[in-house]
């Protein structure tokens, strides 16, 4: 019973629920749904094209949970993602034989300085200019994408540099090597957060940003690097998307995931007036979402259609998080007791 | 005094971009022969009909501090729907048109319930509605849906004459209609003036006794009015229904209103200027098209930079206005919950 207590008290076991319900859901409906096999040298399943296919939006979701924690939103992720996609495919070029222009390796840093650059622009914005979040970054989120264009000259770019594919569609020991790319940096924030103050002080700006700044920490300087830290991650997210299909399109690479990324957040249990934050709530939630895009499709519904079912989770989710809405709920309930 | 340096800084912003369309159009007159017509200027209106009406709405509801990010997608249902009504279903245009626009309408009146009721953010909720009204579009159809109903042929060709031989659309009239009625209604209706009551302080207007939340879910259902009669009248200029219409219009048409001088954290508009701001955001298009050689993407660009220089003025202009008069503390509280 203790047991219980704290677990329901902890934010973490709410998503998982979910995601069981998810994976549940699909035992009894889409069994194919777990049908794992070894092709390749490496696991080939609906389960392992779920890890895959989310690396992405965990990406972008433990840069937008620190957003959220200081009580900021960025939208402009989504563009960020084509703008690296853009940078690093024009910098390998789209030479047949696979030779790269610049080394691979220059080409991936320089767009990661690219779209932390984009970052740091949101950043300044929010913090020094003192825009709202939504405004500051709704400038990429508008710019973003007719710069992504201009760097690939408003065509697809593809790319037939062999060791770039490793990035988004290489596996190592039988796992894709996207999924380490996420634990790698979800550790590295893991442990810069958890371990430093810088948690601490980033839940504080979230929670009270007068009294943070009556208390000593340097606001400003927190909210810039989260945003900066928030392109960071859409620049590898670009990176990893432009790897899985080895091409640009500065049009629909990252369409849509600043919604994804939000919804991550949100379902992992942060929540949107900043303050406490999940890493790990975030990650299942993106766990989620892909999840129930996975059945979606297995379901045989057109992936067109996938938004609206997206739409009704957020309002519905919206709806479980307003107070208000749980003391109508509440009521009700006391009504029914008393009427009995 | 302060009453005095509002009204001027209020009316100054129109006039920037008054002087910045005078000087845009006084540009292109001088770069391309051909440039300087009346008829050049009428097919800014024509051009930009829906814009227009979307903006309308739009300004509506930043004018009380609020947001609704669902006005394209909802322009591309509403097409849709008109579409696949008239071609599909064979109903009269007579029938459609009253469908659609009640469509809207219920769309909108259901955001700003939610909104309002629950105390949701604006931005989440109509996200979210972005998304569900994107998704149905496919519901209704996967496919594009040519319109050959001789009604909307009709008006989709018709040109009303105005001045020796210039021709305004139908679609242009409807528009230029809506930005009066709009004028009318913001000024000098008791909706209007609760309105802007509602964005200077919602909880004077509260405490004044005015109807704060009926406005403000009327507000929404304005708004859905608007992209309801913005998706019609686009339909009269693309004759036909297709899923991906108006995708990253409601950004446009923030743009323009900010660019009209609009306010983002509420209060303080003008529908005149908004009318300017759609046709600075229109002139801008001629332009890139008239030079011809830089493609149609660096439209975003200079967009998203537009915006950027506009609020920052704006930016300037509050804090002059707060060190002028000093810190209105409730007018921080109502930002502070409008920043959730």
């Amino acid at each position: 019973m203790a047991l219980w207590k704290s677990l329901s008290r902890s934010k973490i076991v709410w998503p998982l629920i979910a995601l069981g319900a998810l994976l549940l859901f699909n035992l009894i409906f889409t069994p194919r749904f777990y049908h794992l096999e070894i092709k390749e040298g490496h696991l080939y399943g609906d389960l392992v094209d779920i890890l895959k296919n989310v690396a992405p939006i965990m990406l972008l979701s433990i840069g937008m949970t620190l957003v959220i924690a200081t009580r900021g939103i960025d939208i402009s992720v989504g563009s960020v993602v084509a703008v690296s996609a853009g940078a690093v495919a024009i910098l390998i070029g789209g030479d047949l034989g696979g030779h790269p222009r610049v080394p691979i390796v220059v080409a991936m840093i320089a767009a990661l300085l690219i779209s932390s650059a984009a970052g740091m622009w949101n950043g300044m914005l929010v913090s020094r200019v003192r825009l709202q979040p939504i405004i500051a970054t709704l400038i990429l989120f508008v710019a973003g994408r007719g710069i992504a264009m201009v760097f690939t000259n408003a065509m697809v770019v593809w790319l037939y540099a062999k060791p770039f594919a490793i990035l988004g569609q290489g596996y190592i020991l039988g796992l894709p090597f996207s999924v380490f790319i996420v634990a790698f940096v979800l550790l590295l924030t893991l442990i810069l957060t958890r371990r430093t103050a810088v948690g601490m002080f980033i839940e504080a700006v979230g929670i009270n940003p007068t009294a943070a700044r009556f208390s000593g920490i340097n606001s400003k300087n927190i909210i810039f690097w989260v945003y900066a830290f928030s392109g960071l991650c859409a620049g590898i997210a670009g990176l990893i998307v432009c790897s899985t299909v080895m091409s640009a399109d500065g049009n629909n690479a990252g369409n849509l995931f600043e919604l994804d990324a939000i919804l991550a957040v949100v379902l992992g249990g942060t929540s949107l007036n900043g303050g406490k934050f999940y890493l790990f709530g975030s990650i299942v939630g993106a766990w989620i979402i892909q999840t129930l895009t996975t059945t979606i499709y297995a379901l045989g519904v057109p992936p067109e259609i996938s938004p609206v079912v997206k739409a009704l989770v957020v309002w519905v989710l919206c709806l479980l998080q307003s107070e208000t809405f749980r003391a109508r709920i509440a009521r009700v309930f006391v009504r029914r007791e008393l009427s009995t | 005094m302060s009453r005095k340096l509002f009204a001027s800084s209020k009316n100054l912003s129109i006039l920037v971009t008054l002087g910045l369309f005078i000087l845009m159009f006084g540009l292109g007159s001088i770069a391309f022969p051909g440039f300087f017509s009346v008829q050049n200027f009428f097919n800014l209106f024509i051009d930009n009909a829906y814009l227009m009406i979307l903006a309308v709405g739009m300004t509506f509801v930043i004018i009380s501090g609020g947001i609704d990010l669902s006005v394209g997608s909802m322009l591309g249902l509403s097409g849709m729907v008109s579409a696949s009504l008239l071609e599909k279903a064979h109903m009269s245009p007579l029938c459609v048109i009253p469908i659609v626009l009640l469509m809207g309408t219920a769309m909108g009146l259901f955001m700003g319930y939610l909104i309002q009721t629950f105390n949701l953010s604006a931005w989440i909720v109509t996200l979210a509605g972005l998304y569900f009204a994107r998704g149905m579009c496919y519901v209704v159809s996967l496919f594009t849906i040519a319109v050959t109903n001789d009604f909307f042929q009709t008006v989709a060709h018709a040109q009303v004459n105005i001045i020796g031989g210039n021709f305004l659309s139908p679609s242009a009239l409807i528009a230029i209609g809506v930005v009066l009625i709009g004028f009318f209604v913001s000024r000098y209706t008791k909706f209007g003036r609760t309105v802007y009551a509602i964005g200077g302080s919602e909880q004077s207007a509260v405490l004044m006794g005015l109807p704060v939340a009926s406005t403000k879910i009327a507000i929404y259902a304005l708004s859905g009015f608007c992209a309801a009669l913005a998706g019609i009248v686009f339909t009269f200029y693309t004759l036909s229904g297709y899923g991906l219409n108006g995708a990253g219009m409601e950004l446009d048409t923030i743009a323009a209103t900010v660019i009209g001088g609009t306010l983002l954290s509420g209060g303080v508009a003008n529908l005149f200027g908004t009318a300017l701001g759609v046709l600075v955001y229109g002139i801008i298009q001629v332009l890139i098209v008239f030079q011809g050689t830089l493609n149609s993407w660096w439209t975003r660009i200079v967009i998203g930079f537009l915006v950027f220089v506009f609020c920052v003025l704006q930016r300037l202009f509050e804090t002059r206005k707060r060190t002028t008069i000093g810190p209105n503390p409730s007018r921080e509280t109502t930002k502070a919950t409008a920043g959730k």
